[in-house]
């Protein structure tokens, strides 16, 4: 549990950094949520079996981390913790489809094991780019943002208070354990049945601190729309840091660069 | 001006669970007033403080918050009236800065962004909290979330400020200065708390209340002097007004 708790401390410091100041910071928000977007689209629009087409995509992240002054190491142990997922995804592919795509020297490589490859690309991409984001641009005004672009307004609520309540609701947790652990002996009350009214607990809790927020919320004029003063404008540089990007995400996209340079230089050389 | 009176007349009040918590409880709180509900746990201390602005309306028995009687329709009036800072800041605190957090009241009444960031400011440099404006309310300490909170219901300028324990939970320092902030404010004032030093310090005014219903209400001095009545209701002579027990030995509470 101490490991959860200082996972989640983590996210606040993903928070944190997006108080900085850089050039990518200053970015309105709005524009790097649609070029992540469209960033994102493109990666997972490429064909199953696509690796080379893939590697020009790492341009767009290592942009941000380099201008934005983002640690490096940090995100890349963020990205790992999410891996578990994605191998799942793709490891029945290596099983299923043997058919050799490629041989490097006596080596043939099957069709399942290139998919597989192709799909832990896309998630480094694809979570790295919205880890990207979030440390760039901080969650409450991503929220904001998709608010503005016209998601709707209770959506864009839920997800602000997902993200205020997370903190609370794991201290509550956390808490919970550590009282378990301190009666429980020899093993003896940390079985299955104590977990399961724990977890009951947690949710009547939960569903207690919601209903005191409402009315904390409703003592101060809540009528359900929440509205908030953060000024948002979208000047030249957001929308030329869209068209660019997005242009660029395009060309990679129905261009294989890497396969388009290999020719110029094998053409070259010959 | 009377829209800062708080009036409540037989108010009777039973929880769905069948748990009866008012059993007619009257009193009269005229402007200015700085006023303690004390009483032990269960005494109906938060119920009361739930009908003040219309969290609870009134079963049976009368609320009058100003000019007008607590009912669905006078909702708006008597919130924008009556502020309450409930006893969890962290229930209280939901926006994802300080800032916004302290104008979402104004922003809901409908004001001017000018008018709201000036009320904003005013209000956060009031509980001396202007610094933290921009961060997070998770991750401020207990006083700090404390002073924000009432930054956020006196940005909405209610004439009656209604109080949930609010020393719980604070350090001695921490306590103390929000009594001297308090002590500046020229609101009505209403206190729910077990803290009978504070009340000492802060209240001319007590009403005790045991079992749901008003066993006391008179001056703060008289009551709290009051050894058989502090007994009968579950409360405790202020450690003030007990003598020292190093100087005087076997005077202490028995």
């Amino acid at each position: 549990m101490a490991k959860i708790a200082s996972s989640f401390l983590d996210i606040s410091y993903l928070d944190s950094l997006s108080c900085q100041q850089s050039s990518i910071h200053r970015l309105d928000p709005r524009a790097k949520v649609i070029a992540t977007a469209l960033y994102i689209v493109s990666v997972v629009s490429f064909d199953k079996y696509e690796i080379s087409g893939l590697i020009p995509f790492f341009l767009y992240p290592i942009v941000l981390i380099a201008l934005g002054d983002l640690p490096l190491v940090y995100l890349l142990k963020k990205i790992l913790i999410a891996a578990p997922f994605a191998v799942f995804i793709g490891m029945f592919n290596p099983l299923i489809d043997h058919a050799i795509l490629m041989n490097l020297g006596p080596v043939g490589i099957s069709g399942g094991w290139i998919s597989f490859g192709s799909i832990m690309l896309r998630f480094v991409l694809t979570v790295g780019a919205v880890l990207v984001l979030i440390a760039s641009t901080g969650f409450a005004s991503i929220c904001m943002s998709l608010e503005k672009m016209g998601a709707p307004n209770s959506f864009a609520v839920q997800l602000l208070f997902l993200y205020r309540y997370i903190f609370v609701l794991t201290d509550e947790a956390s808490r919970m354990v550590r009282a378990r652990a301190l009666r429980a002996f020899d093993g003896r009350g940390m079985g299955f049945t104590v977990f399961t009214s724990m977890v009951g607990q947690l949710l009547l809790r939960a569903l207690d601190r919601a209903q005191r927020i409402h009315r904390a919320m409703r003592c101060r004029g809540f009528d359900g729309e929440i509205r908030v003063t953060r000024p948002l404008a979208f000047c030249r540089r957001d929308g030329v840091f869209v068209l660019g990007w997005s242009a660029l995400f395009v060309l990679m996209r129905l261009y294989d660069i890497p396969q388009w340079m290999g020719e110029r230089v094998t053409g070259l050389i010959r | 001006m009377s829209h800062h009176i708080v009036e409540l007349k037989d108010l009777h009040y039973t929880y769905p669970d069948g748990n009866a918590a008012l059993h007619g409880v009257s009193f009269r709180i005229t402007h200015g007033e700085t006023v303690a509900i004390v009483g032990a746990n269960g005494a109906g201390k938060s119920t009361i403080l739930l009908h003040l602005n219309g969290c609870l309306i009134p079963e049976t028995g009368t609320v009058r918050v100003g000019d007008f009687p607590l009912t669905r329709k006078t909702l708006d009036h008597v919130r924008r009236t009556v502020g309450m800072v409930f006893q969890d800041p962290d229930d209280q605190l939901f926006m994802p800065s300080v800032y916004e957090d302290v104008a979402f009241g104004p922003l809901n009444l409908g004001l001017p962004p000018e008018d709201v960031a000036e009320r904003v400011t005013q209000a956060l440099s009031t509980v001396g909290a202007l610094h933290l404006k921009d961060r997070p309310p998770y991750r401020l300490s207990g006083g700090e979330k404390r002073s924000v909170a009432i930054a956020s219901v006196l940005s909405m300028s209610p004439s009656i400020l209604v109080m949930d324990e609010p020393t719980s939970n604070l350090d001695p320092k921490a306590r103390r200065q929000l009594i001297q902030l308090l002590k500046t404010f020229e609101h009505t004032i209403i206190l729910a708390t077990h803290d009978l030093d504070m009340v000492l310090d802060l209240c001319s005014r007590t009403i005790v209340l045991k079992k749901g219903r008003v066993e006391a209400d008179g001056p703060t001095r008289d009551i709290l002097q009051n050894q058989e009545l502090l007994n009968a209701c579950r409360l405790e002579k202020p450690l003030q007004l007990q003598s020292c027990p190093i100087c005087n030995p076997g005077s202490g509470m028995r």
